[in-house]
């Protein structure tokens, strides 16, 4: 994966401390991630136990991806602290991935989580020090700038700071863990 | 300035004569632990990226146990335990414990334990964020996805950024009434779920060195649930000897220095602590016991990684002895060895599995996580409608066990068990 300058999309908004159990619930666990049909399930359930008021704030009540669908119309989730809490299921950021979401804007995030989107190369997972959940409604249209470091709201027409991605940064241009240890000449193949 | 327990694991499995907190480092790995939720997705990975024909970095340090899902008759689920056996044995996997096997053993982070994986002064990594809880055997234990995972099977390595450490210390004698979920609720109440995001938590003092080795598992456990990176306790001789006791390999123990820095100092005085729960739908929202008494209730779980041990069953039967419940109570044990020694082991002349049997609770035939995380729809104790449920396990966050709809309080076995006994949350100092 290269990393993409622009990301553009439709915004899917959330609040503080959605944990693994709310992106994938448990019984999901047991669809194989490589079956091509299998997979998609993941995409179906992704954040199906999000309860009813927070589902797509500030209204709740949004579905991230329809019944029997598993693409989401929405390419951007907007989160608020702590996002991905819990459990170290990868199938959480695979989900969302399979889901379509190609970056996530939270406050901060759980360490396990964090680590899996980055190493696994899933989506973008950026830090800002903003309330955007308070201040973007779910279905505005986002674009956020990479090289810049900023995330725009063309529905509103407001642009708020990101923070820089930091260390991981080499990770995340390289595509995954095994793609930056094998650039790095950790891994020989 | 010295190192903390942590910091001078990581520095020592990374080759290294000192490091500091936020150094990235690549460490050694001694064990990784894999199951059958995880471990599917973490093999896959591996083949892709080191090839079909690919060998594990060490048979004797990967170890599989499955856990999860195992009663159930879900074909996906049964599947997963099928693809781990079949990856044991085409890799010679030494410590691979089988479904429906002698060697069978049941939720992985006691299972770790009592098969002497866990060992001070080393690092072990999990696909479980409860992996923490090896922490209480002085070693550096951490959760991670599939993908770490699978990098680690290929190459025995991984990069760690080194977590500062928040110390926790526990002054004075452990009162009779309260448990090690006590004290960690506590701290998660008082910090939040993410209070420790990335910072290793270190519990000390001498309400900690009171504690059994259980104990200090429990409180370990639950340092994932303050957003820790790890959790940790300097060994002592009980647990040197609990370790000695089921392993022969040799192990350096660490211990941290008396000049190590760390990020805070939290000090308990347990005499003023009570017993507390966390009420729906974090393990933060903190309440004491007397604060929430009389709620009503319809269920009552005993189990898993943090609530299903020896201790934990110990502690529910000094009410269960007396009393029956008044609620379904479901009780798991966590292992085929707490199961058999529930069975063997007796209070006042009576087996612990004849008091919990005599008191009307529902005991599981198996040892697994069961409804601690609801799993498939057939799981034991899954919570499927509104119940209301206090628990010994880990999280209540929407849906854990099983429903959105339901309610589940978090507790320390001894609340738990007065909670089934009068049908509404009790504190257990009406009993003990």
């Amino acid at each position: 994966m290269s990393m993409k300058d622009i990301i553009k999309g439709k915004a899917y908004v959330l609040g503080n401390d959605i944990d693994t159990d709310q992106i994938i619930p448990a019984q999901h666990l047991v669809y194989s991630l490589s079956h091509p049909e299998e997979r998609k399930m993941y995409g179906r359930y992704a954040l199906s136990s999000v309860p009813e008021v927070q589902a797509g704030l500030p209204k709740g009540g949004i579905k991230f991806v329809e019944g029997g669908e598993d693409r989401s119309e929405y390419d951007i989730i907007i989160a608020g602290k702590n996002f991905g809490c819990g459990s170290s299921r990868e199938h959480a950021p695979v989900a969302l991935n399979i889901a379509g979401v190609e970056a996530v804007v939270a406050e901060s995030y759980a360490r396990i989580f964090y680590r899996n989107v980055v190493d696994g190369g899933f989506f973008i997972p950026f830090e800002t020090d903003e309330h955007l959940c308070r201040e973007i409604k779910t279905g505005d249209v986002i674009e956020i700038d990479v090289k810049k470091g900023l995330v725009k709201n063309l529905t509103m027409g407001k642009q708020y700071k990101l923070q820089p991605l930091g260390d991981v940064e080499a990770i995340l241009r390289a595509g995954d863990i095994f793609a930056y240890a094998r650039q790095e000449g950790m891994l020989r193949r | 300035m010295g190192m903390t327990l942590t910091e001078k694991i990581l520095a020592r499995h990374a080759n290294k004569k000192s490091v500091s907190p936020g150094d990235n480092l690549w460490v050694d790995v001694d064990v990784l632990m894999t199951h059958d939720v995880c471990g599917p997705g973490t093999i896959e990975i591996f083949r892709r990226e080191f090839g079909p024909n690919a060998r594990v970095w060490d048979r004797e340090k990967v170890v599989i146990i499955p856990d999860h899902y195992i009663f159930t008759t879900d074909v996906y689920a049964r599947r997963n335990i099928d693809i781990l056996r079949e990856f044991a044995l085409e890799q010679g996997i030494r410590y691979f414990y089988d479904v429906g096997s002698p060697e069978y053993k049941g939720v992985c982070h006691v299972a770790l334990a009592e098969e002497g994986h866990t060992r001070p002064g080393e690092v072990l990594f999990g696909t479980d964020s409860h992996t923490c809880t090896a922490g209480a055997f002085g070693e550096f234990a951490t959760g991670i996805g599939n993908t770490d995972a699978g990098f680690i099977m290929g190459t025995g390595r991984l990069w760690v950024k080194v977590p500062p450490t928040m110390r926790f210390v526990f002054d004075g004698e452990m009162p009779s009434y309260l448990m090690a979920k006590d004290l960690i609720l506590h701290i998660i109440g008082d910090m939040g779920v993410d209070g420790a995001t990335y910072k290793a938590m270190e519990f000390t003092g001498e309400g900690i060195s009171m504690l059994s080795v259980e104990e200090h598992m429990t409180l370990c456990n639950m340092a994932i649930e303050a957003g820790g990176k790890n959790g940790i306790i300097a060994p002592d001789d009980k647990t040197l000897a609990f370790v000695r006791q089921r392993t022969n390999r040799a192990f350096e123990v660490v211990y941290g220095d008396h000049d190590a820095g760390y990020e805070s100092v939290k000090v308990y005085h347990l005499k003023e602590m009570e017993p507390v729960v966390a009420k729906p739908h974090s393990p933060d929202n903190k309440a004491l016991v007397r604060e929430v008494k009389g709620t009503r209730i319809d269920r009552c779980y005993i189990g898993s990684c943090t609530g299903g041990k020896m201790e934990d069953f110990k502690a529910a039967a000094r009410i269960f002895r007396r009393n029956s419940v008044k609620v379904e109570t479901y009780v798991v044990p966590a292992t085929t060895e707490v199961e058999r020694r529930l069975r063997e082991e007796t209070m006042d002349g009576e087996t612990l599995y004849s008091i919990f049997e005599k008191a009307g609770a529902k005991i599981s035939d198996g040892a697994s996580c069961a409804a601690c995380l609801g799993g498939p729809a057939d799981t034991f104790g899954r919570l499927s409608g509104s119940e209301v449920c206090i628990s010994t396990t880990n999280r209540n966050f929407p849906g854990r066990m099983g429903s959105k709809q339901s309610q589940v309080y978090l507790a320390s076995p001894l609340t738990v068990a007065a909670s089934a006994v009068r049908g509404v949350i009790t504190d257990p100092r009406e009993f003990v």
